[in-house]
């Protein structure tokens, strides 16, 4: 389990990275925490030629707040926005996802620009994302690209980054006053990759939820808005009734696989399980969750 | 033996036994001063790399290395035929074992590859990574074979037979019926039966193997450094099959980081390794990676058994009957054999019951894959749970609460010696006591009531109870009867120095456990000595007495008691000197806190130092004729019984999520007698380590292959090793029963956690899911099997 030999930049700017990238094209990979990286070279499933390491990036680590948006620079590590008082405060839901992403040695160096470009469908941020409404700066020679976390991701590892390109920030709205949150994931231990999260938040008052957005990973190839179900819960007071034709409707939102783990059939099921239980949440009304409490 | 009752007085100097010290090796670990295999560089050292096969089973047709030894940094490649030219391969069988049959076995495969992750070439480099870069070059054409996955399957008729010499896939079988089985059932008021699944799983030691084999042609002698539980074994066998003398082969093991069986086995990777190094006439070291260790370390379980039991409506349990089959990968394991773990499960099913009537039927099956062998508590985990998942199923049918269907059927504590309907003899255990002191800790009533009162809220929680047996201190019966030069007596030789220091050499050995500290506890107790004045030295052949090593629960009982020897032998022979020098009678003096001392009135009369000052500079002033001797050596091997059987009860307490299928751990139990606790610091942590270890296998551990015998979770990301937030708190208890076998009266500890923790939980998981009539006898007891079984995927 030793890398093959590979070649080693480490750029000063993000220009450098960028002229870099393009020079070496697909010969070489960009990293940043590393933390799904490095194992890949160590089993020898990538073999680039030359690794662009972007921990020198200064500029691009960081957590500012610009009018009605919070910016985080690509390279701020998931230690950085579990710590960070102003994530806690603006974007409550990203907050109450940094826990379950991994270990903390793995958060220490993990970054959310990394993250994002890995596109791995079981982790929690790309689901975030797509919750809170996430816009992904990506960048290249010729200038940047702002596209929507809904859009960005693809497939199983893939993303709308196209050749040259790189992320350097993710801007997100601050929290509305009145936004609901939830998130959950099953996973067998603490820190593993999920069987089904849901990331989840909504506006409203009393048991009536306003622009409802669901974000499951672990669920299919990629992280995805369950946008049938949020349309059945979207308008008016929710109650058991509309709760079930919303967990029907998953089956059409959700493709979800089959793994070491579970099965599809049970990845669904779980997902019915978790949307009762982020509904009881979002509306306050307990008894939707369908399940008793100690 | 009637030294017992001042072993356990605590309150006088130098009392060590019964007394949590810390380890005398503890500070140099902490401080990252520890030498592992792994460590070590010598001058011109290669380092291997394994090609393996990729499939499960293949013909290996031809091997292109060329480009391989043009790659850069390279010292060899080298195929399974070269290197059978320097190591004869070897049949995993052992005598007392009647019928058991396996294969030759060869280093690095020769002309065919059997399980996924077999060696079939090796690459010698100047380092890891160039080895690992030259291996991608190395090109061998295979022809793929059908595998045998399934262990049923490999029975049937039409099944492809692994090694057709052998004539089918059957390794071994074992019957027995004992007592009037079939008139039991027929009496019976209710009969249960189910078959218990138990999954592959493995040991996930945290040092990976690692040895280096270093053959000298100046003294034509090979050095091993290995990690290895049992050093003279390695020697023997080493010696064997590379064509040497034992007296051409030493085996050192330095510090060792978790072994639990797993580095007690001859694996043909390392057999390779020191082959090597004669072949090549340099040192050559390999050290497994991860995907290494979880494809050939020896893998564990992967049990299928079915289990009835036959009870009276009073409760009394009149039969077990059991049919178990295993599947052990292609060869059965060298020196000990795979057949161990299901000779273990039919020995010991219904082993804490007075029951005598009990059929059993043990088949051992060839497959393609990984081989299985002896890891923590061989074959305990399976015969346990069986039991006592049958016992509740007993239980059950006829509406008898759990405790109480053991407390009727637990072998009275007073009627000690017995023997088990299968034979095995029993010198003293407590199983009622234990029961009633579980019972107790736990506060049985209470948790029921609780139980109770969470299920009306629609909460479901479940009490599981596991009694076990386990099988500690082996004497000769285990191997050695069978013919396998594994030795089940142990040595230690104790020095005073000429600064009245004690060396102590002993010849079990250290991974992790504490034997270095018991060793050294034992010894300063028996010497009258602080213990930080012991030095112990473990294993290394060429200097300690002759021995087992550390497995089996037998450190402690066998190696600690020749330790006791050694060290009242020495003191003898210390208070011997004293006397000639200071014109005593020996009987009249004692040795307290390093000083010979006049016993009736704790006079100091000579320290330590000056007895040896005078015994090795001055040892003309003694009395002519007398000759110090201030190094004893004792051995010790247990004589009267085959074992020493500890016995112990263990408890869980969970919540079964029953919309998710997740189960939360809230409490575990666990009550043992392990007779003279040495420190209790080390025992109860073997415990909790034990435990932990069942449980893994219960929720979470698996070693998961396809149908074409591909390990599908090689990886620490997919292998669910159990982890600190998942596990609950573990409470220990202790009864204390010792052997009167030795003078210290200890048993062994190390697997008794192990033994019942997987029993009690799946007993508790389906305790929790009674009000669904729903019972799961497969482990492990992942979220989606819950969901299954309760209908709702």
């Amino acid at each position: 389990m030793k890398a093959s030999a590979f070649d080693y930049a480490r750029p000063a700017s993000v220009r450098e990275a960028l002229e870099l990238l393009g020079r070496h094209g697909d010969a070489a990979k960009l990293i940043a925490g590393g933390q799904s990286l490095v194992p890949a070279l160590n089993l020898r499933l990538l073999a680039p030629e030359i690794l662009i390491d972007l921990g020198g990036l200064a500029d691009l680590r960081g957590i500012t707040v610009e009018g009605a948006t919070v910016r985080i620079g690509a390279m701020t590590r998931h230690a950085d926005l579990l710590g960070s008082p102003v994530i806690a405060e603006k974007l409550p839901l990203v907050a109450a996802a940094m826990p379950h992403i991994a270990h903390p040695a793995i958060r220490n160096r993990g970054t959310i620009g990394g993250n994002l470009a890995h596109a791995d469908p079981a982790s929690e941020l790309p689901a975030v994302m797509q919750a809170i409404d996430a816009v992904i700066v990506v960048r290249d020679a010729s200038g940047e690209r702002r596209i929507a976390a809904r859009d960005f991701f693809t497939g199983i590892y893939e993303t709308a980054l196209r050749d040259g390109e790189m992320i350097v920030a993710v801007e997100a709205p601050v929290a509305a006053k009145d936004e609901r949150i939830f998130f959950h994931e099953f996973s067998r231990r603490s820190g593993d990759y999920a069987i089904v999260g849901l990331a989840a938040r909504a506006t409203g008052s009393g048991n009536a939820l306003a622009d409802l957005r669901l974000a499951y990973f672990s669920v299919g190839d990629k992280a995805t808005l369950a946008e049938r179900a949020a349309a059945v819960l979207g308008a008016g007071p929710v109650d058991a009734t509309r709760l079930a034709a919303a967990q029907a409707a998953l089956a059409e939102d959700l493709s979800p696989q089959d793994d070491q783990q579970a099965s599809g059939s049970t990845r669904l099921h779980l997902s019915r399980v978790v949307l009762a239980r982020a509904i009881a949440v979002l509306t306050g009304d307990a008894s939707l969750a369908g399940r008793a409490t100690a | 033996m009637t030294a017992r009752n001042p072993l356990t007085e605590l309150d006088r100097p130098n009392s060590y036994i019964g007394r949590a010290v810390p380890r005398p090796n503890l500070t140099r670990l902490l401080r990252g001063r520890g030498q592992y295999v792994s460590d070590m560089t010598l001058p011109r050292m290669g380092h291997v790399v394994f090609v393996r096969s990729p499939y499960a089973h293949a013909r290996i047709l031809g091997i292109d290395t060329a480009e391989a030894e043009a790659m850069p940094g390279v010292i060899a490649v080298v195929t399974g035929k070269r290197l059978a030219e320097v190591c004869t391969p070897w049949v995993g069988v052992l005598s007392h074992l009647k019928g058991l049959k396996s294969a030759p076995q060869h280093a690095i495969a020769v002309d065919r590859a059997c399980w996924q992750g077999e060696a079939v070439c090796a690459v010698v480099a100047e380092t890891r990574a160039l080895a690992e870069d030259a291996a991608e070059r190395v090109f061998v054409n295979y022809e793929e074979l059908e595998p045998v996955t399934d262990m049923v399957a490999a029975l049937q008729p039409d099944a492809t037979v692994i090694h057709p010499e052998l004539g089918d896939n059957l390794a071994f079988e074992r019957n027995l019926d004992a007592g009037e089985v079939d008139k039991a059932f027929a009496e019976a008021d209710a009969v249960a039966e189910a078959e218990f699944v138990f999954g592959r799983h493995t040991g996930v030691t945290l040092e990976p193997r690692s040895i280096i084999g270093d053959w000298n042609p100046g003294e034509e002698r090979l050095t091993v450094h290995q990690g290895t539980q049992a050093p003279h074994m390695m020697q023997n066998i080493i010696a064997k099959h590379l064509d040497l003398e034992e007296a051409q082969v030493r085996v050192i093991c330095h510090d060792v980081g978790g072994s639990f069986g797993i580095k007690v086995h001859v694996y043909a990777d390392e057999m390779a390794t020191v082959a090597l190094s004669k072949l090549l006439r340099r040192p050559v070291k390999f050290v497994a990676d991860r995907i290494e260790s979880f494809t050939t370390d020896i893998h564990a379980r992967d049990h299928r058994c079915k289990g009835r039991i036959a009870v009276k409506a009073d409760g009394t349990i009149t039969a077990f009957a059991i049919d178990d089959m295993t599947a052990i990968g292609p060869y059965s394991m060298y020196p000990r054999t795979s057949a161990i773990e299901a000779n273990q499960v039919v020995n010991l099913v219904g082993g804490p019951y007075t029951n005598m009537n009990y059929r059993a039927r043990a088949r051992v099956v060839f497959q393609n894959k990984n081989v299985t062998c002896q890891y923590r508590a061989v074959g305990h985990p399976i015969a346990c749970s069986v039991t006592e998942g049958l016992v509740d199923l007993a239980a059950r049918a006829i509406g008898m609460d759990p405790a109480e269907i053991r407390r009727k059927n637990l072998i009275p504590d007073d009627a000690y010696p017995t023997a088990s309907a299968s034979g095995l003899k029993f010198e003293a255990l407590s199983h009622h006591a234990s029961l009633d002191k579980l019972l107790k800790m736990m506060n049985y009533d209470a948790l029921r009531a609780e139980q109770a009162e969470l299920r009306k809220k629609g909460i479901h929680r479940g009490i599981g109870i596991a009694s076990f047996i386990e099988v500690t201190n082996p004497s000769a019966a285990f191997y050695g009867v069978g013919g396998a030069r594994i030795s089940s007596q142990d040595g230690v030789a104790v020095r005073l120095d000429a600064t009245g220091r004690i060396i102590v050499q002993t010849s079990i050995t250290e991974q992790g456990q504490g034997s270095e500290a018991i060793t050294a506890q034992v010894t300063a107790h028996a010497l009258g000595v602080p213990m930080e004045r012991v030095r112990v030295i473990l294993g290394d052949t060429d200097n300690t007495p002759y021995g087992g090593g550390t497995w089996a629960s037998r450190a402690a009982g066998i190696g600690g008691e020749a330790a006791w020897q050694a060290g009242k032998a020495l003191k003898a022979n210390i208070l011997a000197v004293a006397a000639s020098i200071l014109q005593a009678d020996a009987a009249t003096l004692d040795v307290v806190n390093a000083i010979v001392v006049d016993k009736a009135t704790g006079t100091e009369r000579m320290p330590l130092e000056e007895v040896g000052r005078i015994a090795y500079f001055r040892p003309d002033t003694l009395p002519p004729g007398f000759q110090a001797e201030l190094m004893t050596v004792r051995h010790f091997v247990p004589r009267e019984y085959p074992f020493a059987f500890t016995n112990g009860i263990q408890a869980s307490w969970l919540e079964v999520d029953t919309d998710t299928g997740f189960v939360t751990l809230l409490k575990h139990w666990c009550l043992e007698d392990c007779g003279t606790i040495i420190n209790p610091q080390l025992v109860d942590e073997q415990i909790r380590g034990g435990v932990v270890q069942g449980i893994g296998p219960a929720l979470y551990e698996h070693c998961r292959y396809d149908e074409r015998g591909q390990l599908t979770n090689a990886s620490m990301a997919d292998y669910l090793v159990p982890m600190a937030a998942e596990m609950p708190d573990i409470e220990i208890g202790h009864v204390v029963s010792p052997t009167k076998e030795s003078e210290l009266g200890a048993k062994g500890a190390g697997e008794a956690g192990t033994a019942g923790a997987a029993a009690a939980v799946a007993n508790a998981v389906n305790d929790a899911l009674s009000p669904f009539d729903v019972t799961i006898t497969e482990i492990p007891l992942t979220p989606e099997v819950i969901l299954k079984a309760l209908g709702k995927v």
